[in-house]
């Protein structure tokens, strides 16, 4: 007896939007049966994961801070992995635009606001542009593996990180600890709702995905991009230039992160410190994943992914779960959406080794 | 437990307070005190985590049913962190530890949204009417281990294993050499910055890097077992940290400095239960008790009496470990003969005593 995976040659639509909402469902029947086997009453229990963060005290407005940057490196990285570039560095391109932006807004802290905060933006993205730019460099002009080297970048943005904290850029009055000094009032990323902190990063995020969208769908540009992917070949018999599709994917995620990291720590965080992301720039691989790579369904994802998190500590306060159970969750997930995804694609066959005797 | 009607009925509740601003509190009878803690790294980390846990049980056991306490574990020190405190005492959490230096801002961010919610702080130094800090002088167990180490150490050179440059570890480097050169003047530490508090990996392939450069003993300011680990593979001897590590290296540890934090935390519970809770800056060492030497192991008998005497002499105040003549590494003088270093000085230290070598970060 064998078990074999067919092609099923044929793909269909409805099932390639219909497989991550099967995969989320399958992922709450899993987790129930976990809770259950934990002794927790498994009803209680997905309340308290998926829905009391919700309600909580600034729980919906704490989400989409969670979400915003998330949403804005997901959209990127579905734009550059819809072309086959294989960029994993945001973290890092996160990291070099929250040094830019949080640079300028500590070198010029008094300039109005209105001028300012653009500034800042603009240097984080120029700061997220340029790291991943070394990326595109080193791909087009020796050929080296992106995601090796965006990965090793990414090691190196953090100890540049920890060497501006720690050296040049530490705050005087701090006692020597490693951080910068708190951010003015004018380099500060507002918060629209008074006494929440969700700030600006929402709209970048939301506009982000939006553009993403007519981007991919109703330009030249993304035309291009998808068939890179799709078709290497195609796309070079057509006349695409690949070098600079390379350039323009790597320019948009790293641009993307490096705003995504300058409204962080100028928002939630309001200073430099070694530790701004809780690895945004790996859990938006996964978002990109989630959301079919389409930047509509990245914004879902991210919020889904969020929620793991939010829900991950709600379960810990209110059940006395260990934070384990965020990791499981994005787990079962991930492992359901993959699974799903190839039965789309394949069906299992069972084949008994006989056949191939009577053929002989 | 929970049946559908009741969920239903939650349910309900959770929309209701969805459209309303403030959530509604489960209910808990009103003489239970909810005492919420943050920790940085897992529970079981055998670490410096544990031992706050060790800790917040020290609660449990003292008061039993008058109180409720709740931690969140593997808490990163960003943006996260501030959900995760404003969340506890949004839920009712009427005293809060918040056990990472990390967590500083944060803490004192979310002491600005709840007022009436007392906060302390580990580590750091920022107070507030509603935060106090609280931090026990481990550079004073780091000096008992130099003693030791001065004495063990045949190469005269001894390893750290340090995680961020902050005047914590810093003076802890700066103890631990003054103790080594009190037997042995010539004693010198080298020293690897991990840039982490919490990762087995690096902690382990810096002890090897210190070893391979010559250390025979190494000791860590970092919270994992596995510095421990390779020094017993290796065949040299150093020391554990936060905790009593002897049980992952029988053959390997010296000592290692405890923290004790449990007598200090049923104190401030007891404060808040009694009404007289008041921002302090709390700064305990093996006197107080905050900070405790395991038993020691794998050394002769002369050196337990010597690091018997050591602690002995810092708990009495004959022995003062910041007390001039004290050098920094370019030999420029920090103190001159017989003045002892105030508090304010020692815990904004940002130099390194001669016989450290390697840089800090300028």
């Amino acid at each position: 007896m064998q078990l074999k995976l067919e092609p099923r040659g044929f793909q269909s639509k409805f099932w390639s939007y219909a497989s991550p909402v099967l995969a989320i469902a399958l992922t709450i029947a899993t987790m129930a049966v976990i809770f259950l086997v934990l002794g927790k009453d498994p009803v209680i229990s997905l309340y308290t994961f998926l829905i009391e963060p919700l309600v909580a005290e600034n729980g919906a407005t704490e989400l989409l801070v969670k979400a915003s940057p998330l949403i804005l490196m997901g959209v990127g990285i579905s734009l550059a992995y819809r072309a086959n570039v294989w960029d994993i560095g945001a973290e890092g391109e996160f990291t070099i635009g929250a040094l830019f932006g949080g640079g300028i807004g500590l070198a010029f802290p008094d300039l109005p606001f209105s001028l300012l905060f653009p500034l800042m933006l603009i240097a984080g993205m120029i700061g997220g542009m340029l790291w991943a730019m070394l990326v595109a460099l080193l791909r087009t002009q020796f050929n080296a593996n992106e995601i090796l080297t965006s990965l090793m970048l990414t090691y190196i943005a953090q100890l540049i990180l920890i060497y501006m904290v720690t050296g040049p850029w530490r705050d005087p009055q701090g006692f020597g600890f490693p951080q910068t000094a708190m951010f003015s009032a004018n380099a500060t990323n507002p918060t629209i709702i008074e006494g929440t902190r969700l700030h600006l990063g929402i709209f970048f995020a939301l506009a982000a995905a939006a553009a993403g969208w007519l981007l991919l769908t109703r330009s030249l540009l993304g035309f291009q991009l998808r068939v890179q992917g799709f078709a290497p070949r195609a796309a070079r018999f057509a006349g695409f230039k690949e070098t600079r599709l390379v350039w323009t994917a790597l320019a948009l995620t790293g641009g993307l992160a490096g705003i995504a990291g300058t409204l962080e720590v100028s928002g939630p965080i309001g200073q430099l410190t070694p530790q701004i992301s809780p690895g945004y720039g790996y859990t938006a691989i996964i978002v990109a994943f989630l959301g079919r790579l389409h930047p509509i369904g990245v914004v879902f994802a991210a919020l889904l992914l969020g929620l793991s998190y939010l829900g991950g500590e709600a379960a810990q306060i209110e059940l006395a779960l260990p934070s384990a159970v965020t990791g499981i969750f994005q787990g079962v997930l991930l492992f359901y959406l993959l699974g799903c995804d190839t039965l789309i694609l394949y069906r299992l066959r069972l084949r008994s080794s006989r056949p191939a005797a009577l053929r002989a | 437990m929970m049946n559908r009607r009741n969920f239903n009925k939650l349910l309900g509740a959770g929309l209701v307070t969805a459209a309303a601003p403030k959530i509604v509190t489960p209910a808990l009878a009103e003489d239970v005190l909810k005492v919420g803690f943050v920790y940085f790294g897992p529970v079981g980390d055998f670490g410096w985590t544990y031992q706050h846990d060790v800790g917040r049980m020290d609660i449990v056991k003292k008061f039993g049913d008058k109180v409720k306490t709740t931690y969140v574990e593997n808490v990163p020190e960003s943006a996260d962190a501030e959900r995760v405190i404003a969340n506890l005492a949004a839920k009712g959490h009427k005293l809060i530890f918040t056990t990472s230096f990390g967590y500083m801002d944060p803490t004192i961010k979310a002491a600005k949204r709840f007022p009436k919610t007392y906060f302390e702080h580990c580590a750091g130094y920022k107070l507030a009417s509603n935060v106090s800090v609280y931090e026990a002088r481990f550079y004073e167990g780091r000096y008992v281990q130099g003693v030791i180490a001065g004495m063990m150490s045949k190469t005269g050179v001894a390893g750290y294993i340090a995680s961020i440059p902050i005047p914590e570890v810093i003076m802890g480097m700066n103890a631990f050499l003054l103790g080594m050169r009190s037997v042995n003047p010539a004693a010198k530490l080298k020293f690897i910055m991990v840039n982490t508090w919490y990762d087995p990996g690096k902690e382990g392939d810096a002890a090897k890097a210190l070893i391979d450069q010559g250390c025979d003993i190494v000791t860590q300011h970092t919270d994992s077992t596995a510095p421990l680990q390779v020094y017993a593979q290796r065949g040299i001897k150093g020391f554990g940290e936060a905790t009593d590590m002897l049980k992952f290296a029988p053959g390997a540890q010296l000592t290692a400095s405890v923290n004790n934090w449990g007598p200090y935390y049923v104190k401030r519970v007891q404060d808040v239960l009694d009404g007289t809770w008041k921002s302090a800056n709390t700064w305990g060492g093996l006197a107080s008790g905050m900070l405790e030497m395991a038993p020691y192991h794998n050394m002769p008998d002369n050196v337990i009496a010597a690091a018997k005497a050591t602690e002995e002499g810092i708990k009495s105040g004959k022995i003062v470990i910041f007390k001039g003549p004290l050098k920094d590494q370019k030999g420029i003088a920090k103190s001159t003969e017989g003045v002892v270093l105030d508090d304010g000085s020692i815990s904004s230290m940002d130099w390194l005593v001669e016989g450290v070598v390697g840089d800090l970060p300028k």
